[in-house]
């Protein structure tokens, strides 16, 4: 049983003052120094007014920037929704794998995601780039056509255009899969792993197929982690800033480049900080639906 | 579809060719480019592209790069001494809320969650603006001072979840030794330590490893943080790789793959010998 802090005054205060201190002075006070910023305006080069006023938000929700939290948050839901079609198999199969092939393959999801990000991210520029891998390997291909074409007294081809795959919203997506895979992996797989499975052996004993159990047995069951696995994917996502950063064109700012830019380039502190407000409100809209629906799947139990 | 000689159970999806094709397919996105990355690190070819033969030359120029060793060197002294505070601090923040009641605990427990929760680029403005604006943070100082804005910026993401860690470890220890100590005469800190620290230590690995590769792994925050003089590794490899793609930057990310597999390995055989001690302890569990 816990004890009442009144018990032990003297210890209770030593051990409290530091983690205290270091979280209000150095993580809420910076937060609530860029909340009054968003209600700012600047005068002058480096001073900022806090005037109270609501303009900053105003102009975030003007259709230009409005485009960007919309486009944002279609990358991330389809960078959800693939990392669900491709991450659901794999957590199944760790799910019914012998335990020692468990930790394995548990090891094999997690190891890239502990690889430093910015590697990751450049690796798949070395893939993608025009002079990347892929078209690399397109461009021998093409060679191969091309020769063979020209033996058989064909005219020869056009000269190789490589394929354009960096710098455009696909390698974004592509990217953003890419990193967050273990993010949605490992929150089904615990879903997954706490199923009853003779429920699955019933519908299969009962004549349902492997896909009709998965779909009309598993998905429904598994619900409450699925849930789960779509928001830890997708509240990063939104707010991803090195990928599309360093993998998008010029049309494929999210949220976090606008911000980034208010903050280092444009020097416009008071809008920049009612940018990374209202992304961190949606953040934690995200996080009351995922408790809401974690408890939800508690209760009846 | 059964091609093993005993035919895979109903369950046993991981013996079934589509699992497996999946599996392999998954596999090959998560790894290749990595691979591919570590494998052309030893091309000899600056184009990087088609393999031209072995070489180390890269890692030669690596290592005589002033720039890129500060920035590693800067990037391991940030690791090392936020992962300590961060112990010292999410130790303390796990042990207030393991063992107190008081008011404002659910405050204390929503705020502590706060950084792992926040989106880096809210939280790396928030720290650009702190360190610009209230904390101006001395240029010019000697090393390791002049990183002292990024340290800070660092425990202030990582103590969290070396309060989470630890705290998670405590929940299975078992109050009654402590009441024990106490009535065999230990005091307050003779308890803390030869009684609840033992039993913390596990945690306070997984947690110090945790943090160590957060700090190390981090971009964004840094980025809003360091100055001209202060710049880590992720830093420095983000301003090579906007312009190209070089074999050096290559072997640079290969020894940090390197570093990071060897930390991971250290983690989980630590953490194995964990299971097994809890293992042979069912006590603790209760």
């Amino acid at each position: 049983m816990e004890q009442s802090w009144k018990s032990a005054r003297g210890i209770f205060a030593a051990a409290l003052a530091l983690p205290l201190f270091w979280l209000v002075v150095f993580f809420l006070f910076p937060l609530g120094i860029v909340w009054l910023y968003s209600f700012g305006e600047n005068r002058g080069l480096t001073d900022i007014a806090l005037t109270g006023t609501l303009s900053n938000y105003l102009r975030a929700l003007e259709p230009l920037y409005l485009k960007i939290f919309v486009k944002s948050a279609g990358i991330a839901a389809l960078t959800t929704g693939l990392c669900l079609v491709i991450g659901f198999p794999v957590a199944l199969a760790i799910t019914f794998a012998p335990p020692k092939a468990k930790g394995w393959l548990l090891m094999f999801i997690m190891l890239p995601f502990w690889t430093n990000l910015l590697i990751r991210t450049y690796a798949l520029i070395a893939v993608l780039r025009n002079e990347g891998y892929i078209n690399q390997s397109l461009r021998a291909g093409w060679g191969l056509a091309n020769g063979l074409a020209t033996r058989l007294g064909q005219a020869p081809l056009a000269s190789f255009q490589p394929v354009e795959l960096l710098h455009n919203n696909f390698a974004v997506v592509l990217g953003l899969v890419y990193v967050h895979l273990p993010f949605m992996v490992l929150p089904l797989y615990s879903a997954l792993d706490r199923l009853d499975t003779s429920l699955l052996e019933a519908s299969l004993d009962l004549g349902a197929g492997h896909l009709r159990t998965l779909f009309r047995i598993v998905v429904p069951l598994a619900l409450p982690g699925i849930a789960s696995g779509v928001l830890i994917t997708f509240i990063p996502a939104l707010g991803a800033y090195l990928t599309p950063d360093l993998l998008g064109g010029p049309d494929s700012q999210m949220i976090a480049s606008v911000i980034e830019r208010q903050f280092k380039r444009a020097n416009d502190w008071p809008f920049g900080a009612a940018m990374s407000f209202l992304l961190m409100y949606l953040t934690f809209i995200g996080i009351a639906i995922q408790g809401a629906l974690s408890r939800k799947s508690r209760e009846p139990g | 579809m059964a091609q093993s000689p005993t035919p895979p159970g109903p369950l046993e999806y991981l013996r079934r060719w589509p699992l497996q094709v999946w599996l392999l397919g998954v596999g090959t996105f998560l790894y290749a480019p990595l691979l591919a990355l570590v494998a052309f690190s030893f091309n000899d070819s600056r184009r990087n592209i088609v393999w031209k033969g072995f070489t180390l030359k890269y890692y030669a120029k690596v290592f005589h790069d002033a720039a890129l060793i500060e920035a590693f060197a800067n990037s391991l002294t940030i690791a090392a001494i936020s992962t300590g505070i961060s112990l010292l601090l999410g130790a303390l923040a796990a042990l207030v809320l393991w063992r107190f009641r008081f008011p404002g605990k659910a405050g204390l427990d929503g705020a502590l969650g706060l950084p792992i929760v926040v989106p880096e680029i809210c939280m790396g403005v928030a720290m650009l603006v702190f360190f610009a604006k209230v904390l101006p943070w001395p240029q010019g100082l000697v090393w390791p001072l002049n990183l002292g804005a990024i340290i800070i910026s660092h425990v202030s993401f990582s103590f969290p979840f070396v309060a989470v860690v630890v705290r998670a470890r405590m929940a299975s220890f078992n109050r009654e030794l402590e009441e024990a100590a106490r009535d065999l005469g230990a005091g307050e800190l003779q308890t803390l330590r030869d009684v609840i620290l033992p039993h913390m230590v596990p945690s306070l690995i997984a947690g110090g490893f945790l943090a160590f590769t957060l700090s190390l792994d981090d971009f964004v925050i840094t980025f809003f943080t360091s100055g001209p003089d202060t710049v880590t590794f992720p830093v420095k490899v983000y301003s090579m790789v906007r312009f190209s793609v070089t074999p050096e930057v290559n072997a640079a990310s290969t020894i940090l793959i390197v570093l990071t597999v060897i930390l991971t390995a250290i983690a989980l055989r630590l953490q194995g010998n964990q299971v097994a001690a809890a293992a042979h302890q069912p006590v603790e569990r209760g």
